[in-house]
């Protein structure tokens, strides 16, 4: 078949519009519109003693200023939690404007309007807060300490305890099973604070129409459907009133899977009361200070093995700082603790985590969303069992994994959608060969030795994952075949640069038999698809790519039925090709999917030639019955939804060869190669894509990006000059290969790969450092000037 | 992230130039290059009542190469300066230091003269008129015009001689003796930044071939570029038998960097030093005739 598009490497259909400039992206829109601008809290921890605006009112331009005490009910309230937990005995979420205390540098406490951007900070800078400053929590240390508190009513600073166990088969608990076996180590290990820095920030775009009293909102957010039900809410309109649109986004990497967002509650509102369009974009300071963080975790570990390096027991205790509030829950640390077991069958496993108020940005998901941090634990756990054994850190790995035949593999534990953890599918022996074959794992030692014998310093690592994804609950898809034989899917779930108008019309060209250049897609627009969870958790193929797929299925089986009658045949008998539905092995006898979908929509007035063959008097329909046969309805269109039984497990490993310089410490990534398997590939080209970004978002963390807090909860990095983001010339040169295991719990046999390029390159950049240097490397991210104080402190 | 207020001013000729910046005084900015004045207005940093921008005076858009050095004109942009081949003939070190400074798109509009009068510590530029021992032409309205030294030019971190209602016109890098070599080394924490540390090199060597003159100007290294003169460490020897550990460990301890966010004190200090002996020997063989510094490719390490 020639329409059969799906795996492969098709080229990106939307990277026409994006690079060269014809995307739209939030502040494309609105160029008439209000501006929106924010007074932040330059402190940590403050009470709000009195807001003086006098001054600003002198700004021409000035349109309105609004402060908590302006917010009707509902707008004033607490934004929501999103995802409560039993464990989350002590959530907290931020009021949109500060109500009394600020609890973190850039949290919003003063909302101005004007004609433009300029006059609003303008206006925003002549406004006076007088603060009372209280003691700020920086640390989680610190914070676990309890000494000060981020919330007067949360004791010990904890929002939330879990701890999960799994006894090994023999009914050991972790504890006892690390007592009894033959070695033990324990050690600390920390990782640092990054966040997902979208190119482009979050930013909202209000219009309220007064005559049809509807309100359409632009954001430039991973979830549209449910930003439309919270301002809904918010605002007291009916949802019908209320249409949301992502357009062009440039990046999320998970922070703009937050909802609502203080600005994304008081734009409309302000839109509304204003009757005025308004619009807020957000700038990079703002970005910085005011939007999400994660990763930062400090971890415990205590781990028991027997000689071969099969880990008999495994005990890991995590301090998770979750920052200020925690709108969106315990996921990051809950993923943090089920993810952390990796590809391996440990023997009995017990992980306990404090979630932490800190006076910082909150912490929400980032690409990984706290796999990067389970990963370093278990894959530096690894490493120092091999170290301890002198055995080969790959063979202590193999020792460790699930086997082929074992799957589903059960785990034992409650993943992050509330589901047992038990894998679908995998082949991790068969991985880490084809690993070991790319790198040259084997013959490395020598490398090492001859290249050091010219002065110069190699190390090599590797790291093993295992990322659940694909979770649900659900996403739907609405495909659509118009009278000029144009398919029109959607799909509620948005995109952010992943490529989905590419793989969505993949699925859909290749279940409905016709030319790609005949598809077009749609995410992210309630207007067109109403019901959808959201872009997150390496989640759209998966849900939305399944979901499309049915619906394509059902389009495809409603054709072949109207086509039948028009030929007069059987529809088994029919196949779509081309865009042409045609008996097999007769191609004489066919009929257009175009004409198909002007024979599925009766009609009593032609407005073309076309429309005219389904009109009254053309003899379409038989007269024994009527035009639209019970149980039909008129148009060739189909709606499906997927939602999974539970998530879908794809997995990884990755290898580095680092340089370090015996001089000026500086660390450089010579080779990186990574074998990936996502199940079967839609497209092959796209998926590489993902891993390069996610690689380069992995090196970042490892070498260069950390959020630098000061004892006053001050940001001192709030920029991307001194935020260091990899530029290219910081990222290697990524080799790939993919190995295909399909997942047996959906329909097209695929898992997600939006995440798992950044998921263990921190634990693979130690690993090769720590192989480079004979030094324990211990916490991420690592800086020259870092490896140059660990070179000192071990006295060389 | 947008600007205050500020009036701007696009005079068409040098004199205009010069009667708007006496006019504005010390609420007076000039606005070359914009790559370092415009990110600090946006971020409020900066504040100037008027801004002066020179970018119609393409009249100083000059690079004059002879014998004695090169005179850079005010609107002479980095990547302009960099691609000159006349200028990296009289005054090889300005094109090596050029290559270091940010990425192409930001040559493209930073000029030389403004990166002097920024005066960051952390700069190539700074260092390169500081080992060379060159000079800034400031101008005023009616007032004529002052050359200032290098040594004198740099006042402390963002901080230059240059008065209120002055307009820097142009900078001058002298050429160098006969057998002197040169070399820029930096260590950066990504390609184009500010570098942590790093150091601009001049050797002179003698008939004989033994080094009679070692200076190195450091990178990030303290309030203004640090100028250091090792001749005496390197002892007359010829480059090739020179204590470059020696000279290494003179520069190191002759500085005192501050830490920041990136590198600790220490590590700055040690990395100098690094740097500093690795930039003078490879202008000690740059001089004695093994050719042009290639740059860091093949750098031997230096125990
Ligand atoms: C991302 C980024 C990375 C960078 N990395 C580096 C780097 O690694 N190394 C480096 O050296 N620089 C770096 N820069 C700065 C760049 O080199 C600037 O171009 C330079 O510092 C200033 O030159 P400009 O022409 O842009 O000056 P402007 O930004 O226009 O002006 C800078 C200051 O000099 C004054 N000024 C400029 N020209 C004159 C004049 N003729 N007379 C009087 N006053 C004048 C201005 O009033 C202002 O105070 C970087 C910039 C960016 C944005």
């Amino acid at each position: 078949m020639t329409t059969r598009l799906f795996g492969e490497p098709v080229q990106r259909r939307e990277d026409r519009r994006l690079i060269t400039g014809q995307g739209l992206f939030l502040d494309d829109l609105g160029r008439d519109a209000l501006a929106a601008a924010f007074v932040r809290s330059p402190h940590a921890h403050a009470r709000v003693r009195d807001i003086d605006v006098s001054a600003a009112l002198d700004v021409d331009g000035l349109v309105a200023i609004y402060t908590w005490e302006d917010l009707p009910e509902r707008v004033r309230d607490p934004l929501p939690l999103l995802i409560p937990h039993p464990a989350l005995t002590h959530g907290r979420t931020a009021y949109p404007l500060a109500r009394d205390v600020v609890r973190h540098v850039g949290e919003p406490v003063v909302m101005v309007v004007a004609r433009d951007r300029y006059l609003a900070e303008d206006a925003a800078a002549l406004i006076e807060v007088d603060y009372e400053i209280l003691k700020p929590v920086v640390g989680i240390e610190e914070a676990a300490l309890g000494s000060h508190l981020v919330h007067d009513d949360v004791p010990g600073n904890v929002g939330a305890h879990l701890v999960q166990e799994v006894p090994s088969r023999a009914g050991l608990g972790a504890g006892r099973a690390i007592d009894a076996a033959p070695h033990t180590l324990a050690f600390r290990l920390d990782i640092e604070r990054s966040a997902s820095t979208p190119l482009e920030g979050r930013g909202v775009y209000a219009r309220w129409d007064a005559d049809d009293r509807s309100l359409r909102v632009y954001s430039s957010t991973q979830t549209s459907t449910s930003v439309r039900m919270a301002i809904a809410a918010k605002l007291g309109l009916p949802l019908p009133s209320v249409e949301v649109v992502a357009p062009d986004v440039g990046g999320g990497f998970g922070v703009k899977i937050v909802h609502p967002w203080p600005e994304e509650v008081l734009v409309p509102w302000a839109a509304m009361l204003l009757g005025r369009e308004v619009k807020w974009a957000e700038d990079r300071r703002e970005h910085f200070i005011s939007s999400a963080h994660e990763r930062g975790q400090v971890q415990h570990v205590r781990v028991g093995f027997d000689d071969e390096g099969h880990v008999l027991g495994l005990d890991v205790t995590i301090l998770h700082d979750h920052g200020a509030y925690t709108p969106y829950g315990i996921i990051v640390p809950i993923i943090t603790a089920t993810q952390l077991l990796g590809p391996y069958r440990i023997g009995a496993y017990r992980v306990e985590f404090s979630s932490i108020y800190t006076n910082t940005v909150q912490v929400t998901p980032y690409r990984g969303a706290g796999r990067p941090q389970a990963v370093f634990c278990m894959e530096r756990t690894m490493d120092r069992i091999a170290a301890h054994l002198g055995l080969d850190r790959a063979q202590v790995r193999a020792a460790n994994f699930i086997q082929p035949d074992e799957f589903p593999y059960d785990q034992g534990m409650v993943f992050q959608d509330g589901r047992p953890l038990i894998y679908d599918s995998g082949d991790y022996p068969e991985s880490l060969r084809m690993l070991k074959e790319m790198i040259g794992w084997d013959g490395f030692p020598a490398m090492k030795a001859e290249a050091a014998a010219r002065g110069r310093r190699l190390g090599i690592g590797l790291g093993c994952y295992v990322e659940g994804t694909g979770v649900g609950p659900y996403e739907g898809g609405h495909v659509q075949v118009t009278s000029d034989g144009r398919v029109h899917v959607s799909t509620g779930l948005t995109s952010q640069g992943q490529g989905h108008e590419t793989v969505f019309a993949q699925i859909a060209a290749t279940e409905l038999g016709v030319p790609l250049e005949k598809v077009s897609v749609v995410t992210g627009d309630t207007r067109r698809f109403g019901y959808a969870v959201g872009t997150f958790a390496s989640r759209a193929a998966v849900m939305s790519g399944n979901a499309i797929a049915l619906a394509c299925r059902k389009v495809r089986e409603k054709a072949l039925r109207i086509a039948a009658d028009a030929l007069e045949a059987d529809p088994r008998d029919l196949e779509i090709e081309d865009g042409l539905v045609r008996v097999v092995g007769n191609p004489e006898a066919s009929v257009p999917l175009a004409t198909v979908a002007v024979l599925s929509n009766p009609l009593r007035y032609a407005f073309d030639e076309e429309a005219a063959r389904a009109t009254q008097f053309s003899g379409a329909t038989p007269m024994d019955r009527p035009p639209v046969p019970e149980g039909e309805e008129p148009g060739l269109e189909g709606r499906d939804y997927y939602s999974p039984v539970r998530s879908t497990f794809a997995s990884g490993m990755h290898a580095a060869i680092v340089e370090t310089d015996p001089d000026t410490a500086e660390i450089r990534i010579l080779r990186y190669a990574v074998v990936h398997d996502c199940g079967r590939l839609i497209n092959p080209m796209i998926v590489e894509g993902q891993i390069h970004g996610g690689v380069a978002q992995g090196v970042g963390g490892a070498l260069y990006e950390r959020m630098v807090y000061d004892g006053h909860g001050q940001l001192l990095n709030a920029s991307f000059m001194d935020f260091l983001m990899p530029y290219a010339t910081e990222v290697p040169a990524i080799e790939t290969a993919h190995l295909e295991t399909p997942s047996p719990l959906n329909p097209l046999g695929i898992k997600g790969a939006g995440e798992a390029g950044v998921i263990p390159v921190s634990a693979v950049i130690a690993s090769a450092i720590e192989d480079a240097e004979g030094l324990p490397i211990d916490r991420m991210p690592i800086s020259p000037a870092e490896l140059y104080e660990l070179r000192r402190a071990a006295g060389r | 992230m947008k600007p205050p207020p500020f009036d701007y001013h696009a005079p068409r000729d040098l004199g205009e130039a010069l009667a708007v910046l006496a006019g504005a005084g010390a609420g007076g900015k000039v606005l070359a290059g914009g790559q370092s004045l415009i990110p600090l207005m946006n971020m409020r940093l900066a504040a100037p009542a008027h801004l002066v921008d020179i970018n119609r005076l393409t009249g100083l858009a000059t690079i004059e190469a002879d014998a004695g050095g090169v005179r850079v004109g005010a609107l002479a942009r980095h990547a302009a300066v960099e691609r000159s081949a006349d200028a990296a003939r009289a005054q090889p070190l300005l094109r090596s230091a050029l290559r270091q400074v940010a990425h192409p798109v930001i040559r493209n509009r930073g000029t030389v003269v403004g990166s002097l009068v920024h005066a960051d510590p952390a700069a190539e530029l700074p260092a390169v008129l500081a080992v060379l021992g060159g000079s800034v032409r400031l101008a005023r309205h009616g007032g004529g015009q002052r050359d200032v030294p290098a040594g004198e030019f740099f006042t402390g971190p963002l901080e230059s001689a240059l008065r209120p209602g002055e307009l820097a016109v142009s900078a001058f890098f002298p050429a160098l003796p006969p057998r002197a070599g040169t070399a820029f080394r930096e260590v950066a924490r990504r390609h184009g930044d500010y570098a942590m540390a790093g150091a601009a090199a001049v050797v002179v060597l003698d008939e004989d071939l033994r080094i009679v003159s070692a200076r190195v100007a450091c990178v990030s290294a303290g309030p203004v570029p640090v100028t250091i003169d090792v001749s005496q460490v390197c002892d007359r020897r010829p480059a090739a038998s020179a204590d470059w550990a020696a000279v290494a460990a003179a520069v190191r301890d002759r500085v005192d960097p501050e830490a920041d966010i990136h590198a600790t004190a220490d590590y700055r200090r040690h990395l100098t030093g690094v740097l500093a002996g690795r930039a003078l020997r490879a202008a000690a063989r740059e001089a004695a005739g093994d050719g042009r510094d290639a740059g860091e490719a093949g750098e031997p390490s230096d125990g």
